[in-house]
C-alpha cells in the first residue's frame, strides 16, 4: 500500500517525464494525424529517397492532370480529397473552415501567397512558378477545390504551407475570375484584414475604456447592495479595477485613484466577506495585486504538516510507517529536516498509533520557523513564554536533545493541559511548566539564554484557520493586543541574560501580519531596552517594514521576517530575532523628552486634583511652616503658593510644608542657582532629563532628597549639572546648603531658586507646574513603583523605570533613594512622635496638677 | 513540591518494581546527573536536580508540571502509575507482550489484550506480573498485568484475556485533562 518514499531523495513534482515531452509534439501530432500521412518520418533514409522520387513523379502527374481537373471538375481529385481530408468536402466547404488559429499561424504564408499572386498579376503570367507555387497557380486557374486537394496531397512536404494555402483557398469560392477581378478581390481582402486588425485594437481599447466606465457611483453600489448581489460581477469588477490601478497613468480616466480604491475595497469586502477595518488594514499592507492574491489564498486551507519527534524516531522511519498506514506525504522543504507535508490520509492523522506514541506532532509549517530562528543549544536555559499547545516548546526540547531546561509558561490553565499531554507524549523530560502571567514572569525567573515569545495576537495571519477574524477585529482589538505584546516583550527581554555565553537571544513572533503588532512592538523594545535585531537565520520570507504609513521604524527591522500565505504557502507570520547586549535598562534621551512632555501635562492634572482635595491640609501645613519660618510667609506671595498648596496635599506630611518654606526662603538667598528642584521638576524636563541619563545609575533624582534632606548629595551634584546650564555658580551654594539645613531649609532654597529659574524660562505656567512637582517628588517615589511593573529594574537602576513609564521629571524627583525617603519619613515620624510625646507629657502633667 | 516520605517512596517503588524489577536502581543512580522524585499536587514527578533548583523559584500554585510525571497517589494513599511513566518503564521492562497490529487499535482504546491479539510474550511470565505492551513494530503502547502465565497462554481460548489493561497511550487523548 502506498509508494515507498525516500525523504532524502527529491521526488520530482508536476507532470511526469512523458507528459513533459508532449506539449511540443502534441500540436504537430494533431496536424499529422489530421493529414493522415505521417509515414514519412518512419521511413529509413533509403526509403525516404525513394519516396522523394515517387513524389516528384506524382507531382508531374498532377501537373498533367490539372487541365483535366479544370475541365471535368476532376472527380478523381475530389475523391482523393475526400479520402485524405476527413470531414471536408465540397458540400460543407461553405461552413466548415479551418480553425482560425491555424489561419493565424500561417499568416505569413498567406502574405507570401499574396505577394506571389501580386507579382503574377503584374506580369499577367499565369504559369506556375514551380513546386511551391503550384497552389497559387491552381487558384488562379479558378478551380479552387481541386487545387486545395492537391495541395493537401502535397502536404507531407510542408505542413504549415498547406494550412495557409488551404485557408486562403476557401475564402474565394468564386468561379473563374479575371486577373483584375482577382486583384480587386485581394485588395478587398487585404483591406478587410486591416480593418479586422483595427477592430481588434478598437475592441481592446474599448475593454480598457470599459474599465473606468465600470466604476459605479456610490448610488449604484448601494442599489446593488440593496437588491440582489451578483458575486461574479463583483469579482469581475475587482479584476478590472486591479488592472486599471496597475496601469493607472494610462487608464485612470477621469476618476482618481482614491475613487477606484474605495470601490475596490468595498468590492473585496463583499466578495470575500471581510469587515471594513480588516480590508483597510490589509490594503495598507499590500499593493492591490498582492492584496487580491492574499485574500484568495486566505480562502484556502494550508497543507497539513507534521514534525517528526527526533527524540523518539527518525523522519525516514516515520514516513515509512505512515505510508504503510495509507498516508500520502512528502518532505516539507529544504529548510526543515523534520517536517512532513500530508497530502491525504486514509486514517485520522491525529490519532494514529505513531501519533499516540509521540513520534510526531501536528504542527503548522510556520510554527517551526520561530524555533529554527531561536536555535536553542544543548544545556541552555530556555523559556517559551506563551507555550500552549506545546508544539514549539517540544521542538525546542527536541533541538536541545532533552538537556538543559525549558521553561514553558502560559497564562491559560486550560490550555496548559494540552501542553502537559503533548510534552509527555513526545517524551520531553526537561520541561518545567508553569502558569504565570507572562508580564510578571521576569520577576520570578530570569537569566535565560534564550526566550521565545510567541505573543498572543489578533490572528490576522491565520484567517484560513479562523475566518471569524475577517469580521470581528477592529482597531481597538489590535491596539489591545499590541499593548499586551509590548508588555510581554519587555518582560521577555528582562528575563534574558545578556552575559550568557551562548547569546541572550529573544525570538519574537506572532501569527498576525499587522504592523502594529509586529514592527511597532519590536521597535518599541529597541527603544526601551538594550537589544538589537540580528538576522533570523531563515533564508526566506519577506523583510520587515521599515516604514509604514506615517510610521518610521529602526532600519534594522529589515532583519525581521514576514511570511505570507500567498507567497510562502504557510500561515501569515512574523519573526524577529533580538539579541540583548546589556543587562542595563536604558533611559534614552528620546524617552526623557517624551517623558517630559507627558510629565508637564501630568503635574498639571495632579496639581489640579491636589488643590481641590488637599487645600485644607495644605493651608494647615502652611500655617505650621509660617510658624517655623516666619520669614517665608511674606515671600509666599509669588506663584509659589499654588504650588505649595498642591504639594502639601500629596504628602500630607511634612514634606509639603517644606516646599512652602522653600518658596519663602527664596527671598532670602536670592540664590538662583540652587534650583536643583526646578531643574528636576519643571525645567527638569530639559536639563534634568539630559543630566539624568548619565547619572541614571546613581539615581540623579537625589535632587529631591537633596532638597528635602541632605541625602541630596548625589542628587545635588547631579542636579547642579543641570542647573549648571542655567546658573552653575549658584549650584555650589545650593549643594552646600541643602545637606546642612533641616529638610525645610534646603527645600526652601530650592524652591526659591526654582521659581526664579522658571519665570525666566517659562513664566507663569511653570511656576504653577513646578510647585506640583514638589508634591510629585514626595509622592513620586511611590508612584513610579506602582506604575513600573518591573520591580527589578527599580532595584537595579531606578532611573530606567521612571524614564519608561513616567517622564524623566518624575524619575529625577522620584529617584530619591528609597532609603533616603525612608529617612525623611522617619524624621517626620520622629518629629510627630516627639510632638505627641510632648502632648502626652503635658497632659500627664496637667493630670498630676489636677490631682 | 516536596520529597516523598518513606512510606510514599515504598509504595511507589513497590509499584514500579512490578514492571521493571530491580532496574529501579538505574532510575535513581544515573550516570548523567542526579535525578529525584518530587511530590507536587499528589503527583510524583521525576526530575533532574538542575531543573529542581530552577523550579523551586516557581510558586506552588503556579507550577503545573516538571520533568516527567510518574503517577499519582490516590486519596487512599495508593500509587497509580500514569501512562506518562511509560518512557521510563519501557526501556527497563522485564516482561513484555507484543500485540498484533490488528488488535493494536483495540488496546489503544482501552481494552484488554485477548489471546487472539497476542503476538509474542516473554517466556516465563508469571500470572499477575506487570508487563509492558508493545506493538509488533516494537513501539511501546502501554502497560498492564498478565492475566495468565506464559504456559497457560499457549492453550488458551482465542477470546480469553491475556493481559489486563492498565494504561495505554490512547489516554493522552482520552484523559488529557487528568494527566496533571
Amino acid at each position: 500500500m502506498g509508494r515507498k518514499l525516500d525523504p532524502l531523495k527529491k521526488v520530482p513534482r508536476g507532470p511526469g517525464r512523458k507528459s513533459r515531452k508532449q506539449p511540443g509534439a502534441e500540436k504537430e501530432l494533431c496536424k499529422i494525424l489530421s493529414d493522415g500521412d505521417s509515414e514519412v518520418k518512419r521511413l529509413s533514409s533509403r526509403s525516404r529517397k525513394r519516396a522523394a522520387k515517387r513524389r516528384q513523379v506524382e507531382e508531374k502527374k498532377v501537373k498533367l492532370s490539372k487541365p483535366e481537373a479544370k475541365q471535368n471538375g476532376n472527380a478523381q481529385a475530389v475523391q482523393k480529397g475526400k479520402k485524405k481530408l476527413s470531414g471536408f468536402s465540397d458540400e460543407n466547404a461553405e461552413w466548415l473552415k479551418p480553425v482560425k488559429r491555424a489561419r493565424k499561424d500561417s499568416d505569413d504564408d498567406e502574405e507570401e501567397d499574396e505577394d506571389f499572386s501580386d507579382q503574377k498579376m503584374d506580369s499577367g503570367d499565369e504559369k506556375p512558378i514551380k513546386l511551391v507555387d503550384d497552389e497559387d497557380d491552381d487558384e488562379e486557374s479558378g478551380n479552387d477545390e481541386p487545387a486545395e486537394e492537391l495541395e493537401l496531397s502535397d502536404s507531407d512536404d510542408d505542413l504549415q504551407d498547406d494550412f495557409g494555402a488551404s485557408s486562403e483557398d476557401e475564402d474565394d469560392d468564386g468561379g473563374d475570375l479575371l486577373p483584375i477581378e482577382k486583384a480587386a478581390e485581394k485588395q478587398k481582402k487585404k483591406s478587410k484584414r486591416e480593418k479586422e486588425i483595427e477592430d481588434e485594437e478598437d475592441i481592446q481599447l474599448n475593454v480598457d475604456g470599459d474599465e473606468h466606465f465600470t466604476l459605479p457611483t456610490a448610488e449604484e453600489m448601494e442599489q446593488e447592495l440593496s437588491t440582489h448581489l451578483d458575486l461574479t460581477s463583483v469579482q469581475e469588477r475587482i479584476k478590472d479595477i486591479v488592472a486599471v490601478l496597475q496601469d493607472f497613468a494610462k487608464r485612470g480616466g477621469q476618476h482618481t485613484r482614491k475613487e477606484y480604491i474605495t470601490v475596490l475595497r468595498r468590492d473585496l469586502a463583499t466578495y470575500y466577506s471581510y469587515g471594513d477595518y480588516m480590508i483597510e488594514m490589509l490594503s495598507d499592507l499590500f499593493p492591490v495585486s498582492e492584496l487580491v492574491d492574499f485574500l484568495e489564498s486566505c480562502e484556502v486551507q494550508r497543507p497539513v504538516t507534521i514534525r517528526t519527534n527526533t527524540l523518539k524516531t527518525r523522519r525516514r522511519d516515520l514516513a515509512q510507517s505512515l505510508i504503510n498506514r495509507g498516508v500520502n506525504l512528502d518532505p516539507l522543504g529544504k529548510w526543515s529536516k523534520t517536517g512532513l507535508v500530508i497530502y491525504d490520509s486514509s486514517v485520522p492523522i491525529g490519532a494514529t498509533p505513531e501519533y499516540l506514541a509521540g513520534h510526531y506532532m501536528l504542527q503548522g509549517a510556520s510554527s517551526l520557523l520561530p524555533v529554527i530562528a531561536l536555535a536553542p543549544q544543548e544545556n541552555e536555559r530556555v523559556m517559551d513564554m506563551c507555550c500552549a499547545p506545546g508544539g514549539k516548546t517540544s521542538y525546542m526540547a527536541q533541538l536541545m536533545k532533552n538537556t538543559g531546561v525549558v521553561v514553558a509558561n502560559d497564562m491559560n490553565t486550560e490550555r496548559l493541559r494540552s501542553v502537559v499531554g503533548n510534552l509527555h507524549r513526545l517524551g520531553v523530560t526537561n520541561c518545567i511548566i508553569c502558569n504565570y502571567d507572562g508580564r510578571k514572569l521576569s520577576e520570578v525567573l530570569g537569566g535565560f539564554d534564550r526566550v521565545l515569545l510567541d505573543a498572543p495576537c489578533s490572528g490576522t495571519g491565520i484567517i484560513s484557520k479562523d475566518p471569524s477574524v475577517k469580521t470581528n477585529k477592529n482597531a481597538q482589538d489590535i491596539q489591545r493586543c499590541a499593548h499586551i505584546q509590548k508588555e510581554l516583550i519587555l518582560s521577555a527581554i528582562d528575563s534574558l541574560d545578556a552575559q550568557s555565553t551562548s547569546g541572550g537571544f529573544l525570538v519574537y513572533c506572532t501569527c498576525s501580519i499587522t504592523v502594529e503588532e509586529n514592527e511597532c512592538v519590536v521597535d518599541y523594545a529597541l527603544n526601551k531596552r538594550n537589544v538589537k535585531l540580528v538576522p533570523t537565520g531563515l533564508d526566506f520570507g519577506t523583510e520587515g517594514f521599515v516604514k509604514y504609513k506615517e510610521r518610521r521604524f529602526h532600519q534594522s527591522l529589515r532583519l525581521a521576517r514576514r511570511f505570507y500565505p500567498h507567497k510562502h504557502n504557510m500561515d501569515g507570520f512574523f519573526i524577529a530575532k533580538l539579541r540583548k547586549f546589556s543587562n542595563k535598562i536604558p533611559s534614552s534621551k528620546e524617552e526623557e523628552s517624551e517623558a517630559d512632555q507627558t510629565e508637564q501635562i501630568d503635574p498639571e492634572k495632579k496639581e489640579a486634583g491636589q488643590k481641590g482635595a488637599s487645600s485644607k491640609p495644605a493651608t494647615q501645613e502652611l500655617k505650621k511652616k509660617q510658624k517655623a519660618h516666619p520669614a517665608k510667609p511674606g515671600q509666599k506671595a509669588p506663584p509659589a503658593k499654588p504650588g505649595q498648596k498642591a504639594p502639601p496635599a500629596k504628602p500630607g506630611q511634612k514634606a509639603p510644608p517644606a516646599k512652602p518654606g522653600q518658596k519663602a526662603s527664596p527671598a532670602k538667598p536670592g540664590q538662583k542657582a540652587p534650583p536643583a528642584k526646578p531643574g528636576q521638576k519643571a525645567p527638569p524636563a530639559k536639563p534634568g532629563q539630559k543630566a539624568p541619563p548619565a547619572k541614571p545609575g546613581q539615581k540623579a533624582l537625589p535632587a529631591k532628597p537633596g532638597q528635602k534632606a541632605s541625602p541630596a548629595k548625589p542628587g545635588q551634584k547631579a542636579s547642579p549639572a543641570k542647573p549648571g546650564q542655567k546658573a552653575p555658580s549658584a549650584k555650589p551654594g545650593q549643594k552646600a546648603s541643602p545637606p546642612i539645613p533641616g529638610k525645610k531649609d534646603p527645600m526652601a532654597k530650592h524652591g526659591q531658586i526654582v521659581f526664579p529659574a522658571k519665570p525666566g524660562k517659562k513664566p507663569p505656567a511653570k511656576p504653577g507646574q513646578k510647585p506640583p512637582p514638589k508634591p510629585w517628588q514626595k509622592a513620586s517615589p511611590a508612584k513610579p513603583g506602582n506604575k513600573a511593573p518591573l520591580t527589578k529594574p527599580w532595584q537595579k537602576a531606578s532611573p530606567a523605570k521612571p524614564g519608561q513609564k513616567m517622564p524623566p521629571a518624575k524619575p529625577e524627583l522620584s529617584v530619591l533613594k528609597t532609603e533616603e525617603w525612608e529617612n525623611l519619613v522617619d524624621e517626620k515620624k520622629q518629629k510627630m512622635f516627639m510632638k505627641k510625646k510632648k502632648l502626652l507629657l503635658k497632659k500627664k502633667k496637667e493630670k498630676k496638677k489636677s490631682k | 513540591m516536596r520529597p516523598l516520605t518513606d512510606e510514599e517512596t515504598k509504595t511507589m517503588f513497590e509499584k514500579l518494581s512490578k514492571y521493571i524489577g530491580e532496574n529501579i536502581k538505574l532510575l535513581v543512580d544515573r550516570p548523567d546527573g542526579t535525578y529525584c522524585f518530587r511530590l507536587h499536587n499528589d503527583r510524583v514527578y521525576y526530575v533532574s536536580e538542575r531543573m529542581l533548583k530552577l523550579a523551586t523559584n516557581v510558586a506552588r500554585d503556579k507550577l503545573v508540571s516538571l520533568g516527567t510525571c510518574f503517577g499519582k497517589f490516590t486519596k487512599t494513599q495508593k500509587f497509580r502509575l500514569h501512562i506518562t511513566a511509560l518512557d521510563y518503564l519501557a526501556p527497563y521492562a522485564k516482561y513484555k507482550v507484543w500485540v498484533k497490529s490488528g488488535s493494536e487499535q483495540s488496546f489503544l482504546y482501552g481494552n484488554h489484550v485477548l489471546k487472539s491479539g497476542l503476538g509474542r510474550i516473554t517466556e516465563n511470565t508469571t500470572q499477575y506480573q506487570g508487563v509492558i505492551v508493545y506493538s509488533m513494530a516494537d513501539v511501546p503502547l502501554g502497560f498492564g498485568v498478565a492475566a495468565k502465565s506464559t504456559q497457560e497462554c499457549r492453550k488458551l481460548d482465542p477470546m480469553q484475556i491475556v493481559v489486563f489493561h492498565q494504561a495505554d497511550v490512547g489516554e493522552y487523548i482520552r484523559h488529557e485533562d487528568t494527566l496533571t
